[in-house]
């Protein structure tokens, strides 16, 4: 009796009916998840929503009948699931915070990576006419074309996510590398991929060449789409290569007509889409200028009135930091990323407390596109456990600066670079920045007079109200910070 | 209605609901934010699952295990990461008077 029980639950879970229903359930969760990071109080719960929603599409699909009839399916599911667990939890619970974009960044490719094998295996034996038990006579256009689209899509995030990842972990050259003509040039492979496509699409006989044609060209075209981005547009580059994946995963839910994926490859499309263009027009630039080339390629050469200006700079000493400091009523603390190269996120915090123990006011003034992914100084500082009501976007911070007494920049140039504001002739003119050039004094912690990302010089440094501390930012910081405690 | 315009409705619904969904979202929360949705297109996943009993030959199967281990990375790492990323911004209580580091989690 309890046997044949058995077997009909076993029949009722296989079902499809319930397999469907369960998978409602997983994309609702990930819905539901995803509306709780909107809001920090709600952001932990709606992160373990999503996961949730994650295992049960994973469990459903684990159910489908079939899945368990191939001779060694189990193992080999379960073999790539090892894996993948025991490369993704070290490196997701070692990573420090402060690597916290390439880490998305080589996540982010691992996915598309993943789309675009799987589109492979998809074309190998659905393409071509064959006698396949679960394909007689090849798959439909609709297939075809969704799973083109996902492995042209999928490899050019892959092989974006990798490169950006070497630039982020400083394995390749920050700067933009250009060749000549490299528009012309990712156009062209563009267009082989998207032809080869096409072909397939259409039934060649050669179909092993234009898969292979896809692929790589697809995968030359990641290294080239990325390769000109100089660092400073990396917040930019990696939630576009998110959006890609994105969409790549929805395209192989179209093409597997799996709802789950569908939804949840879409919404990650949009999110990203949404995310690229904030963080563009934070830039003041349009997505396809930021793919053309980095600035630093374009120009090389200092521009008009800033360079030829380069007064003298005014450098203190961390003692006189501190006393402009604690006389202070107000100190803004503008970081950037050099804050995060010198992980001098927890030494700020030090600061901060020092600074708040002596009655100043001190908020931080957060650029959306500060570091190098989006809500970077957010992270930092979190980790740092400062409070997230002193952080201010730019918006909220900007009026401010006209009355406050000291702006400690940390880190951040571009940022911070009124030439954006006033020299029509900078590459960066119409960029909305922080404007700390308003507020009294200006203290800038800086390694050397070595221009940003960006290659652009910053009048700010110039400015008489502006003295310059160099050295390490966080050896820096620390030692004003016992400056202000023994004052 | 066929199949595939069902499928492609629901994409496009989808997409409204992911844009209306994020285009509220504060700028403090954009990396977390970006290394959930991250995690989320791990979901690709299924794909592999899916493909692995009707694979065939050693190339494919060897494709698709990576595809799956790609896929765990994804979102394991990816969810694992944003939790720990969220646990910092969580009830913070703002003691200004008091110096000693609130204990955050696993951080070291």
């Amino acid at each position: 009796m309890s046997a044949s029980h058995i077997s009909q639950g076993t029949v009722f879970l296989q079902s499809t009916n319930f397999i469907d229903a369960a998978y409602i359930v997983a994309f609702s969760l990930l819905i539901y998840g995803m509306t709780g990071l909107t809001g920090p109080r709600t952001a932990v719960r709606g992160n373990k929503i999503a996961a949730v929603g994650m295992a049960v599409a994973v469990v459903a699909t684990l159910l489908r009948q079939h899945e368990f009839s191939g001779s060694g399916t189990v193992w080999l599911i379960l073999l790539g699931v090892v894996i993948g667990t025991a490369i993704g939890v070290p490196a997701a619970l070692k990573v420090r915070m402060t690597a916290m974009p390439q880490m998305v960044a080589i996540f982010n490719g691992v996915g598309g990576g993943a789309v675009a094998l799987i589109a492979w295996v998809e074309f190998r034996h659905g393409f071509v006419p064959t006698t396949h038990p679960l394909a007689p006579g090849g798959y439909p256009l609709r297939v075809e074309i969704f799973e083109l689209f996902g492995a042209i899509v999928g490899s050019v995030s892959f092989w974006g996510s990798n490169i950006a990842f070497g630039k982020l972990q400083e394995i390749l050259p920050g700067k933009p590398i250009k060749l000549p003509g490299q528009s012309l040039i990712n156009l062209a492979l563009l267009t082989v991929a998207v032809a080869s496509a096409v072909i397939l699409c259409a039934g060649s006989h050669s179909q092993a060449l234009f898969i292979l044609g896809i692929l790589v060209a697809a995968a030359v075209l990641g290294n080239m789409v990325v390769l000109p981005i100089g660092g400073a547009d990396m917040p930019v580059v990696i939630s576009l290569l998110n959006a890609c994946t994105g969409l790549s995963a929805a395209a192989t839910g179209l093409a597997l007509g799996n709802p789950v994926m569908i939804v949840a490859g879409m919404i990650v499309g949009a999110s990203g889409t949404i995310l690229t263009n904030q963080m563009a027009t934070a830039m003041n630039r349009t997505v396809p200028s930021i793919i053309a080339g980095g600035f630093g390629g374009a120009v090389a050469a200092p521009v008009g009135g800033a360079g030829t200006e380069g007064g003298t700079v005014r450098s203190t000493s961390a003692q006189d930091v501190a006393i402009q400091l604690s006389y202070a009523r107000l100190v803004v603390i503008a970081p950037g990323y050099g804050m995060a190269v010198a992980q001098a996120q927890h030494a700020v915090r030090e600061l901060e407390r020092a600074l708040e123990a002596k009655g100043v006011e001190v908020k931080y003034a957060i650029h959306p596109v500060a570091g190098r992914m989006p809500g970077h100084m957010n992270v930092l500082l979190a980790e740092a456990d400062v409070p997230y009501d002193l952080l201010r976007e730019m918006d909220d911070i900007n009026p401010e600066f006209p009355r406050t007494d000291v702006t400690l920049v940390i880190g951040a140039n571009d940022v911070t670079n009124p030439a954006a504001n006033t020299d029509p002739g900078s590459p960066i003119y119409g960029m909305p920045i922080l404007e700390v050039d308003k507020s009294a004094a200006v203290v800038v912690l800086k390694r050397s007079m070595a221009s940003g990302f960006a290659g652009i010089d910053n009048p700010l440094f110039y400015d008489p109200k502006t003295s310059l501390l160099f050295g390490d930012a966080k050896a820096s910081v620390t030692e004003i910070t016992a400056e202000v405690q023994a004052l | 209605m066929n199949s595939l315009v069902i499928d492609i409705a629901v994409l496009v619904l989808a997409g409204f609901v992911g844009y209306t969904v994020i285009s509220k979202v504060p700028n403090t929360l954009h990396t977390p934010l970006m290394s959930g949705t991250n995690a989320i297109h791990g979901i690709v996943v299924l794909g592999g699952l899916l493909l692995m009993a009707e694979s065939s030959g050693v190339l494919e199967k060897v494709l698709l295990v990576i595809a799956v281990a790609f896929g765990t990375i994804n979102v394991i790492g990816g969810f694992l990461v944003t939790d720990r990323m969220l646990g910092m911004f969580k009830s913070k209580p703002v003691v200004k008077d008091d110096p000693a580091p609130v204990p955050s989690g696993d951080e070291s």
